[in-house]
């Protein structure tokens, strides 16, 4: 592949060799169904599901048995969410989330909203992309039954305040889920201390492998029961049917084994790369803007605008760095980044927002290559852009009249 | 995404990048488009007294398409007279560079470019 500079670990993550390692032999030796338990190829798949139990509970301060396993996040989310509203539909139906969150969250709430079955408050965020558990608490409402909010942001990783706003859900009795695909693995996280009720991650944001991921379940304290979005042969508690994705749990699980082990090494090394690479692009380019929040955000993630130069063409001009933009033109949408503008970012900057986010196996000489990259093609592009040299002649590019189309 | 080896070649050499003097009466500029969109194009032509445009400059803000799409421009209106610049169309540079349905509105405003361009330079001659 001509892209060897890999910067997009928030859209997924190069499986580790040791995760791959331990699933080997659970696709043609190991390959019973953990269903089974007339024989021992049911057994054995039945262990390794429990050992992937523990290790993902083990994560996150969570019981082996508070885990359910799902296809990946998206799956997870709309358990959680649905689950929630149809089994408390006799309560009410109120749902809080924010309008930063992913679309696995904004259109499963969508969904619920059109179809009647929720009202759904849409929580706005300040110029950091952070809601605060004070607006979660004005919102609260005798009939809300869900608060649904994520832990990191996956375009700027912006982190709410999930434990406080955890307490707010706790006191007053309202279910919280926290979708924290972007989180788990890259920050501790206790689900008892964070006051968290469900918890949504997916197993390739952390090295382990795509089709999996995990939904926790409080048991006590509250007791969660969701309504089951799968129906079927009553696996997981009968909240999730299917047969166990046995290969995928121990690769999951492994994943999760090795973050927890490896977390500290990580986010320094994550940090790290992250700060000489946003610190070189700062000194070497002028009328660049650092989306999100600078001291409450994930180790690996920064989203940055360089003004005057559109995303797309910026990456058309590094070909081999591996990057995300939010731009227009990189969306299928063709809207650019609805986060972005939820911030307060002009669409103009939004077009020039293009996301890094370094991992695991990040090096500084990549770091160092990609930023030389985009310094050199952000200076080309605005030699060629006519808002670069508007803003170099003074013009003040809000005043001007555009013929916009 | 793929593009084809014309917008390749375009953005990577664009033709004809930088800036004439507005104020020049013989040039006529034409500024389309908007950062909100996406996409600025800038583009000025210089008329020589026979009334054929004998240089053209552009910049442009915008995707790898949209730079293709205005520094083309550039080159098929030098030489051209005013009224044959006039009748390049959009679907003409779509047909050059191999536009994909999503980037047809790079043509579109590069055209419209042209067209701002020779009008301003028009309202020139009439003052």
């Amino acid at each position: 592949m001509s892209q060897h500079i890999y910067l997009d670990n928030n859209a997924t993550t190069r499986m580790d060799p040791r995760v791959l390692e331990v699933m080997l032999p659970y696709f043609c030796e190991k390959f019973g169904n953990a269903a089974s338990r007339s024989h021992e190829y049911g057994w054995v798949a039945e262990a390794a599901v429990q050992r992937g139990r523990e290790q993902v509970a083990d994560l996150l301060g969570a019981k082996d048995k508070d885990i359910l396993f799902t296809s990946g996040a998206t799956e997870s989310d709309n358990l959680a969410i649905k689950g929630t509203v149809e089994m408390l539909a006799s309560k009410g139906k109120h749902v809080i989330t924010a309008v930063t969150e992913h679309k696995a969250i904004l259109d499963t709430c969508k969904y619920l909203e059109n179809k009647g079955l929720a009202e759904v408050t849409w929580l706005e965020v300040d110029k950091q992309g952070r809601v605060s558990a004070e607006q979660v608490k004005a919102a609260l409402r005798e009939d809300t039954v869900l608060v649904t909010l994520m832990m990191a942001n996956n375009e700027i990783g912006t982190l709410h305040p999930i434990k406080e706003i955890g307490a707010v859900c706790r006191e007053a009795g309202v279910w919280f889920h926290t979708d924290a695909t972007q989180a788990v693995g890259k920050l501790p996280i206790d689900v008892d201390d964070m006051n968290i009720d469900m918890l949504s991650l997916s197993g390739h944001k952390l090295y382990g492998p795509k089709g999996v991921g995990a939904l926790y379940v409080r048991r006590r304290n509250p007791r969660v029961r969701l309504a089951p979005q799968m129906h079927g042969g009553g696996h997981e508690r009968g909240m999730r049917s299917g047969t166990m994705n046995v290969t995928g749990i121990v690769g999951l699980g492994e994943a999760c084994r090795l973050a927890k082990q490896d977390m500290e090494k990580d986010t320094a090394h994550a940090i790290a790369l992250r700060d000489r690479m946003e610190k070189k692009i700062r000194a070497e380019l002028d009328f660049v803007e650092l989306n999100g929040d600078e001291e409450h955000r994930l180790p690996t993630t920064f989203n940055i605008s360089f003004a005057y130069v559109e995303g797309e063409s910026l990456i058309m001009g590094m070909p081999d760095v591996a990057v995300s933009s939010g731009s227009a033109c990189t969306s299928a949408s063709l809207e650019p980044s609805y986060v972005l503008r939820a911030l307060g970012v002009g669409d103009d900057l939004a077009h020039s927002s293009i996301r890094f986010s370094v991992g695991r196996f990040s090096t500084e000489e990549e770091v160092d290559a990609a930023a030389d990259r985009i310094i050199g093609t952000v200076r080309r592009l605005r030699e060629m852009s006519p808002l670069y040299e508007m803003a170099l002649e003074g013009v003040d590019l809000s005043t001007v009249k555009w013929d916009a189309h | 995404m793929a593009y084809s080896d014309k917008v390749l070649d375009h953005y990577e050499h664009p033709r004809n990048v930088g800036s004439l003097d507005k104020k020049d009466k013989t040039v006529g500029t034409g500024v389309v488009g908007a950062p909100e969109c996406g996409d600025v194009m800038k583009l000025q032509i210089k008329v020589n007294d026979k009334g054929v445009i004998e240089d053209a400059k552009f910049k442009t803000f915008g995707c790898g398409s949209a730079i293709a799409s205005s520094s083309l421009a550039t080159e098929w209106v030098k030489g051209k007279t005013v009224d044959e610049a006039l009748a390049i169309k959009n679907t003409d540079i779509v047909e050059e560079l191999s536009l994909p349905p999503v980037k047809i509105h790079c043509s579109v405003l590069a055209e419209d470019a042209i067209r701002a361009a020779l009008t301003d330079y028009r309202g020139k001659q009439d003052a």
